[in-house]
């Protein structure tokens, strides 16, 4: 069919538009220039010699892995306790979620300065501390939605079967629940982890002087000469961020309910 | 000893869970309704006390006042600001939108096999950051960047194309593209809902392709489209990071002027008037839009 294949075309375009621009910094990076313009002048590595060497970026990275593991953790935990009470039935369930996937609606920036004057007016001092506290709230939305899809297509009667054989419901959770939802939180702790690694806007506003690495990455931004550092650093995020996404999506797909639980529908 | 009493608790909770598993399912629940009313109510609150109050010097005067709304509502530099951000984002919207549902369409309809595949690529940009995004976009358009060095060396043009960096047109290439995962998948998700039979029977009653199309595909893809249309309008308005790099001083949008009363200006009351109002005027016109939507689709059936 003559329409289907024109669609079929329109795809592959529409997925060259999505790449192309982002693949760029890759190859960018290998270029032996200052400059990031056409032609390319030959292939150095020279740019991740120096990105290695930066202790700035060093402390960067380790601020934001720090923070990337707390909140991924703790909105992965948060998020298994509230799909396990919101997997079946329950009054309140539409506004809970509607309430939990707020962030989702909420400006970036909003959700920012929200949180400044919070931490401000309790005296939290502006460190990793705030900074995760943001990450937890806009974690939770993914956290939830991962979680739910997958305990929704989970067989209650296998938890009720093992009550009945005489399991307290702390041994039923680590021997039935555990190990069935365990693919469902290892794609929210990739994926979480990921939200809170990339996030700038929250982190610029929250961290004070305790820069996380996208922070790092936008002061560097207004040095041109710094420009090949950042492609090289920014090719290395989205490479490594690029295979774990592609892995936690494929674990989440493989087991989850349906797709309609995302705070994205997919 | 102290194993078995912890089991003893444990099957204590146990029984009482077996009685009350609605309670249960509430205490599961706590956690997080606690972590939600402190991290996002109380903030949300907090910013719209503030935005009541006034700046005095570096401390804050809490006497309520609409004095910080006055402000918003008179100044013509605002009012430009508002219009520019609403409009940027209305446009991207409907560019996102339209351009993200045939590559749905067809990921519903047409991948076959391939579909897992299809869903993960696209799903992959929407996890990678969204600052080196817009900062690919800032290369590609720059002066002295991909496009323009790119077309000289060709030899098509012989000096650098102004127009394509910092003005309002780079801010919505950029946002396009950084909100593409954004359109797909609530789209495809409507999509694959509808019932394939519903289609056969159009079509066996005489609709043809774009009859079928605008009578039962569209409208019931309807939930999908409205909900990407909000997704992407709402969180592009209050955008900084892309009118930030690519933008330049036509670009600005009311998320500039938000930060900028945070940080240099240091007047937060004005800062959180501005984010209220901004908010405001984004639910306004995504619940007008929606409607306007919603009755469009229903004089097309």
């Amino acid at each position: 069919m003559a329409g289907g294949r024109g669609l079929a075309f329109y795809a592959l375009a529409y997925l060259a538009f999505l790449y192309v621009p982002v693949l760029l910094l890759p190859l960018f990076s290998f270029n032996d220039s200052l400059f990031i313009a056409f032609p390319l002048s030959g292939f150095t590595t020279k740019w991740y010699a120096q990105m290695a060497e930066d202790e700035d970026m060093r402390a960067a990275l380790w601020n934001t892995l720090k923070v990337g593991a707390v909140a991924s953790l703790v909105s992965t935990s948060l998020g298994l306790l509230a799909a396990k009470a919101l997997a079946r039935p329950l009054r309140g369930r539409a506004a809970l979620l509607g309430f939990a996937n707020l962030p989702l609606l909420i400006p970036d920036i909003v959700l920012g300065i929200a949180l400044l004057i919070l931490v401000s007016s309790v005296s939290i001092p502006l460190s990793l501390v705030s900074v995760a506290i943001g990450h937890i709230l806009i974690c939770l939305p993914f956290a939830i939605a991962v979680l739910l899809s997958r305990l929704e297509g989970f067989d209650a009667s296998l938890e009720e079967a093992s009550r009945d054989l005489g399991e307290n419901a702390w041994m039923t959770f680590w021997r039935v629940t555990f190990p069935l939802v365990l693919p469902g939180i290892a794609a929210s702790l990739l994926l979480t982890f990921i939200v809170s690694f990339d996030d700038f806007l929250i982190a610029f506003f929250l961290c004070g002087t305790d820069t996380t690495l996208p922070v790092y990455i936008w002061g560097e931004l207004r040095f041109p000469y710094k420009l090949p550092n950042v492609l090289a650093l920014g090719a290395t995020i989205l490479i490594v961020s690029g295979v774990m996404i592609a892995f936690a999506e494929w674990i989440r797909r493989l087991g989850a309910s349906s797709d309609a639980n995302l705070p994205l529908g997919a | 000893m102290g194993a078995f009493a912890a089991v003893n608790v444990l099957e204590r909770l146990d029984r009482w869970f077996a009685r009350s598993e609605m309670a249960g399912r509430y205490l599961l629940l706590s956690p997080v309704l606690l972590v939600l009313v402190c991290a996002l109510a109380a903030p949300l609150a907090l910013l719209f006390l503030y935005s009541f109050w006034t700046q005095d010097g570096l401390a804050v005067n809490t006497t309520p006042t609409l004095g910080q709304y006055a402000a918003v509502a008179s100044r013509e530099g605002y009012r430009v600001l508002f219009l520019r951000s609403v409009g940027i984002s209305s446009l991207v919207t409907v560019v996102t939108v339209l351009l993200a549902y045939p590559m749905a369409y067809f990921v519903a309809f047409r991948a076959g096999r391939a579909k897992f595949i299809w869903l993960i690529l696209l799903t992959i940009p929407f996890w990678t950051s969204y600052l080196l995004r817009v900062f690919a976009w800032k290369i590609i358009l720059g002066f002295n960047g991909v496009i323009n060095s790119g077309l000289i060396s060709l030899g098509l043009i012989s000096r650098p194309l102004e127009f394509l960096l910092y003005n309002p047109t780079a801010v919505v290439v950029t946002l396009t593209h950084a909100y593409a995962a954004f359109a797909i998948l609530p789209i495809y998700v409507s999509l694959e809902k509808i019932d394939r039979t519903l289609l056969e029977a159009a079509a066996d009653l005489g609709d043809g392709p774009v009859r079928r199309f605008l009578r039962v595909t569209l409208p019931l893809s309807l939930p999908g489209v409205i909900g990407a249309a909000v997704l992407i309008f709402v969180p592009t308005t209050g955008d900084y990071v892309t009118p930030s790099l690519v933008g330049g001083t036509d670009g600005v949008m009311i998320a500039n002027l938000i930060q900028v009363q945070f940080g240099r200006v240091n007047n937060w009351p004005l800062g959180a008037a501005l984010a209220i109002s901004s908010m405001a005027l984004v639910a306004a016109v995504a619940v007008f839009a929606i409607q306007a939507a919603r009755l469009a689709v229903t004089r097309i059936r």
